[in-house]
């Protein structure tokens, strides 16, 4: 709720939008100079790799395995929104997979008939990623309805449970573990030195970034860029987040196990420390020291981490005159420092100033806002395209979109809307209206799948939505926009309209992370960039959402709501905020796309606005209807002249509130 | 197992379960007037316990040293921005880096002299050390970041653990501590041994809650963090000063940490990292009440008392694992019955 005032974001500076670190998605920073450095750099690190000692070698190596852990972290804490703490532990089962399966006399004895000794630690990679699949997605689906900060107390809990686990059963070595794993073979050539299983971990760390970024790149990673603070508003756009939450969480484990199944046999030996939950906390230390809004900064939290825990492994027992695991101590203080610093930790700060340092000319966020020229003088009518097809206004006008009857909503005593009945054809624009307080956004949500209503019915397409969610209200073709506008302020004006084009794609996660939805991204994004010509807003696609006024805000919830080919459009106070002329476009818009036989439910207090273009208006008042009609009966109806401007009160009126 | 046994589990579980509900009460009532989910609670019993042990032995404990440290840069802190005109409330801040400490100094001073090997002042002393520590770690770590989401601060939560278990480590050794208990009676009833120090530990928990609850309902204090907890700007506009609530609520649960501490250094070994596991079970209660509701949560607490205490006896290695397993049921069903998608913050 303290985030309020920056979500509605009136004209916010985009330097200004600084919502703490972990809010922060988007690659910012990363431009093509970073990406050169960071080829450089990896070009240089594979070809110093003979030369390394051996000592540096597995240190790089670990650095590998724990950024690939970082990387998944980065997915779901700085992009979704979500935290664990028990990724460590999903290494452990990774490792303890693998360790079980080639170690064990009953899953050899089992398996040797069928498979090969050297392909046993491709059986245990299969079973720890099965393992962690089955518990993270259990894990997820236990906290997804709950809010966000039970799955990282979950996930306290389950790394905990994990390491007693371990530690406790006989047939995984107990507190001492599993010895003897054998060595990876790879095309028949042995992975049995750090320096060869380095380079594969190195290799496997550069396959999961480039994976993350095309995931993040695309349909399904617009999606869980929503999850983060907006998912009333990802759900309106038919996004199920649930499954989304889930989906995340799921891919971060398995990285985890991933890089736990590379530990085992980089290690050839497994026991439960390193699968503590002080692990699982350290491997979050990367990723918010690193940056957990960005790829990279699970390279960079990594490596520094690595470095500083080694180092500090020397001197900190000397310093304090004991042993122990005293980083803990720095490592605190470290995360202290930059939570409060640098909320976006250190990879943003570092890419700029090493950008600034190489001298490019990056603009910054202001002159990147002064860009789009002109923006203050809005591109002026040409701006609203003419509708590309005939207008199918007549088939479908009288077709009955939205009908909602006796809808009653209880807040504890307070009843909010008292027995609302109202239609919405194809075709017609029909407007809502009253005082404040008098239920228009209770009812707006109601018949939107926001809230369910306490009795009576609510019916899409001729269809009863009673108890089912906003997403299916979206899947029906209904399109909405927010009272409060709910856009990714970090991220761009056409991604944020693209993401209402969400439900009209297909392609997964697994086609995105592979970059094979490729030809559909790009449909989806011709889609959002053919809305926003049609709302005159194209100068402003690659702006940041954040940095228009609420009024350019709004038009692009609008677009957002059209890039879903919606049938009915439900637009909560569009004109607010809106200067005269822009107005005036608006309202041409509208007419345009009633013309297309939309059907448009709009709340709006600017009469003006209503009484020329809708073409039924429905009053509320103390949650009941007290006149519906066109707009001329409505503005001679003694009740709407009270309740307005506020004439003797009728006994009846007081009795409905 | 027999009646008996049953009987001496029950007991125990129950005795625990007082202090993890006492913990409970207090994560409760942090998260909901400062979104803090507060996993450093925990240390603060452990370092309740060993600082008594320390007293006891003749040595002035080191928490002592970090009150004083943190201290000092929190009363810096708050001259240098009283000094750039912000609006700072000294008084306050006087009582916590100066008054506690002070006192807490003194009476450690004179103990010997005056109490020698004094239980009771002993206790006093330790109370007075750890109390002080909530606000000050509040003012330092999480004031800060007030306005980030309940997501950040529990990456501070996190954070301050491992600071304070890592300290703890340096503080008093790996070696663990017991303190003697306060009462040494030993009651039979029924055929069952009840020790004094349950029944001081029941009893304490009992006359804490009861004094929670009349401070919450009665005193204009308790009322003024009940209106922050259920809302927050409203109850700033009503002018209630939101460090103040802060100030109180990590207060309380400090003392709260402080006199757990206490409670249950002579039922069991406390090392310096044991606080941490004891936290989490009050935490797991603390969730069993939607980590909002006192009365669900302090049940909660005994529910997890009692199942820790019959694991142990059926399968003690996994004692752990069963209490934290616990909480995925408990999660499913809170699940289940919260129909509506909401924002975060």
């Amino acid at each position: 709720m303290t985030r309020e005032p920056l979500e509605r974001g009136i004209s916010v500076d985009p330097g200004t939008v600084a919502e703490a670190g972990l809010l922060r998605s988007g690659t910012g920073a990363s431009g093509r100079g970073v990406r050169a450095t960071v080829i450089i750099g990896v070009t240089g690190l594979a070809l110093a790799w003979p030369f390394l000692s051996d000592f540096t070698v597995s240190l790089f190596a670990t650095i590998a395995l724990y950024a690939i852990v970082t990387a998944g972290l980065v997915l779901m804490t700085g992009v979704a929104g979500m935290t664990s703490f028990g990724q460590a532990a999903f290494v452990g089962l990774g490792s303890y997979a693998t360790a079980w399966v080639c170690t064990s006399p009953v899953a050899t004895a089992a398996l040797g008939a069928w498979v090969a000794p050297g392909l046993l630690p491709w059986i245990g990679l299969l079973l720890g990623a099965g393992l962690t699949f089955a518990v993270s997605w259990g894990l997820g689906a236990v906290t997804l309805r709950l809010s966000g900060h039970y799955l990282p107390l979950c996930t306290i809990a389950w790394g905990l449970s994990l390491y007693f686990l371990f530690g406790n059963l006989a047939f995984l070595g107990g507190h001492t573990g599993i010895t003897g794993l054998p060595a990876l073979t790879l095309f028949g050539f042995s992975m049995a030195s750090p320096r060869a299983l380095g380079v594969l971990a190195w290799v496997v760390l550069l396959i999961v970034l480039w994976g993350l970024s095309n995931l993040l790149d695309s349909r399904e990673g617009r999606a869980v860029r929503a999850l983060k603070s907006s998912r009333i508003m990802a759900e309106s756009m038919g996004i199920d987040t649930a499954r989304s939450r889930i989906k995340a969480f799921v891919l971060a484990g398995l990285l985890a196990a991933i890089s736990g199944w590379l530990y085992a046999h980089l290690q050839r030996f497994v026991n439960p420390t390193p699968f503590n939950l002080n692990i699982g906390i350290e491997y979050l230390f990367m990723a918010v020291v690193g940056g957990a809004g960005h790829l990279w900064g699970a390279v960079l939290g990594a490596t520094l981490i690595t470095l500083l825990k080694q180092r500090l492994q020397d001197w900190l027992p000397q310093l304090l005159g004991a042993s122990g695991n005293f980083e803990v101590i720095a490592f605190g203080l470290l995360m202290l420092f930059v939570l409060q610093r640098f909320p976006e930790g250190l990879w943003p700060s570092l890419a700029s100033r090493w950008h600034r340092w190489l001298g490019a000319p990056r603009l910054s966020p202001r002159e990147a806002m002064s860009k789009p020229a002109d923006a203050d003088t809005h591109p002026q009518p040409r701006g609203f395209m003419a509708p590309a097809g005939i207008s199918i206004a007549e088939t479908r006008s009288q077709a009955q979109l939205l009908k909602a009857s006796q809808v009653t909503r209880r807040f504890g005593g307070l009843l909010a809307n008292d027995s609302v009945s109202i239609t919405v054809c194809a075709g017609e624009v029909h407007a809502l209206i009253g005082p404040n307080g008098a239920g228009k956004s209770t009812f707006f949500n109601l018949i939107s799948g926001v809230d369910q209503p306490s009795s009576g019915e609510v019916q899409l397409m001729g269809q009863s939505m009673t108890g089912r969610p906003a997403r299916d209200f979206a899947r029906l073709g209904l399109g909405r926009t927010f009272q409060h506008v709910r856009l990714l302020n970090q991220r761009t004006v056409l991604e944020n309209v693209a993401m209402g084009a969400y439900r009209t794609g297909q392609a997964g996660w697994l086609k995105s992370i592979l970059r094979l939805d490729r030809r559909e991204e790009a449909e989806l994004l011709a889609e959002a960039q053919r809305q926003l010509e049609r709302c005159a807003l194209t100068a402003y696609a690659g702006a940041s959402a954040g940095a228009l006024s609420l009024g350019q805000q709004r038009i692009v919830e609008i677009a957002r709501a059209l890039a879903g080919k919606p049938r009915l459009l439900l637009l909560d106070e569009p004109a607010a905020g809106l200067r005269h002329l822009e107005k005036q476009t608006l309202a041409r818009l509208l007419g345009q796309l009633r013309a297309e036989g939309l059907g448009i439910l709009v709340v709006e207090h600017d009469m003006d606005f209503v009484m020329n273009l809708a073409d039924r208006i429905t009053v509320l008042n103390f949650g009941s209807v007290i006149a519906s009609g066109t707009p001329a009966e409505v503005q001679t109806s003694p009740a709407v002249l009270d309740a307005y401007l506020g004439g003797v009160i009728e006994p009846e009126v007081i009795e409905r509130s | 197992m027999d009646l008996q046994i049953a009987l001496f589990l029950g007991q125990d579980g129950l005795v625990n379960g007082a202090v993890y509900g006492l913990l409970a009460l207090a994560l409760v009532l942090v998260f909901s007037v400062t979104r803090v989910i507060f996993i450093p609670q925990g240390e603060l019993v452990a370092l309740g316990a060993l600082s008594l042990a320390m007293l006891q032995s003749g040595k002035i404990p080191a928490t002592y040293w970090l009150l004083v440290a943190l201290a000092a840069p929190a009363l810096a802190l708050e001259i240098w921005r009283w000094q750039r005109g912000q609006l700072v409330d000294l008084r306050s801040t006087l009582v916590w880096t100066v008054l506690f400490p002070s006192a807490a100094g003194l009476l450690m001073l004179v103990q010997p002299r005056l109490w020698p090997g004094s239980l009771g002042v002993q206790s006093l002393v330790t109370v007075l050390m750890v109390t002080p520590l909530g606000p000050l770690l509040y003012r330092l770590a999480y004031r800060p970041l007030a306005d980030a989401t309940i997501l950040v601060l529990l990456i501070v939560s996190v954070a301050l653990h491992g600071i304070l278990v890592g300290l703890g480590l340096w503080f008093f050794g790996a070696e663990g501590w017991r303190t003697p208990p306060f009462s040494e009676a030993r009651f039979d009833w029924a055929g069952v041994s009840v020790s004094g120090q349950s029944l001081v530990v029941v009893a304490t928990v009992v006359m804490l809650v009861l004094l929670m609850f009349l401070f919450f309902e009665r005193s204009i204090i308790g009322k003024a963090l009940r209106a922050t907890a259920m809302n927050r700007v409203g109850a700033r506009l009503m002018g209630i000063p939101t460090g103040l609530a802060g100030d109180l609520s990590f207060a309380l649960a400090a003392l709260i940490g402080a006199i757990s501490g206490l409670l249950i250094a002579p039922i069991t070994t406390v090392y310096y990292d044991t606080g941490f596991l004891i936290g989490l079970k009050g935490f797991v209660a603390a969730i069993i009440g939607g980590l909002a509701s006192y009365p669900v949560a302090l049940l909660g607490a005994l529910v997890v008392g009692l199942l820790e205490a019959f694991s142990s006896f059926w399968a003690s290695a996994f004692k752990e694992v069963i209490v934290f397993t616990l909480i995925v049921p408990v999660l499913l069903w809170r699940s289940l019955n919260s129909p509506v998608i909401e924002d975060e913050e």
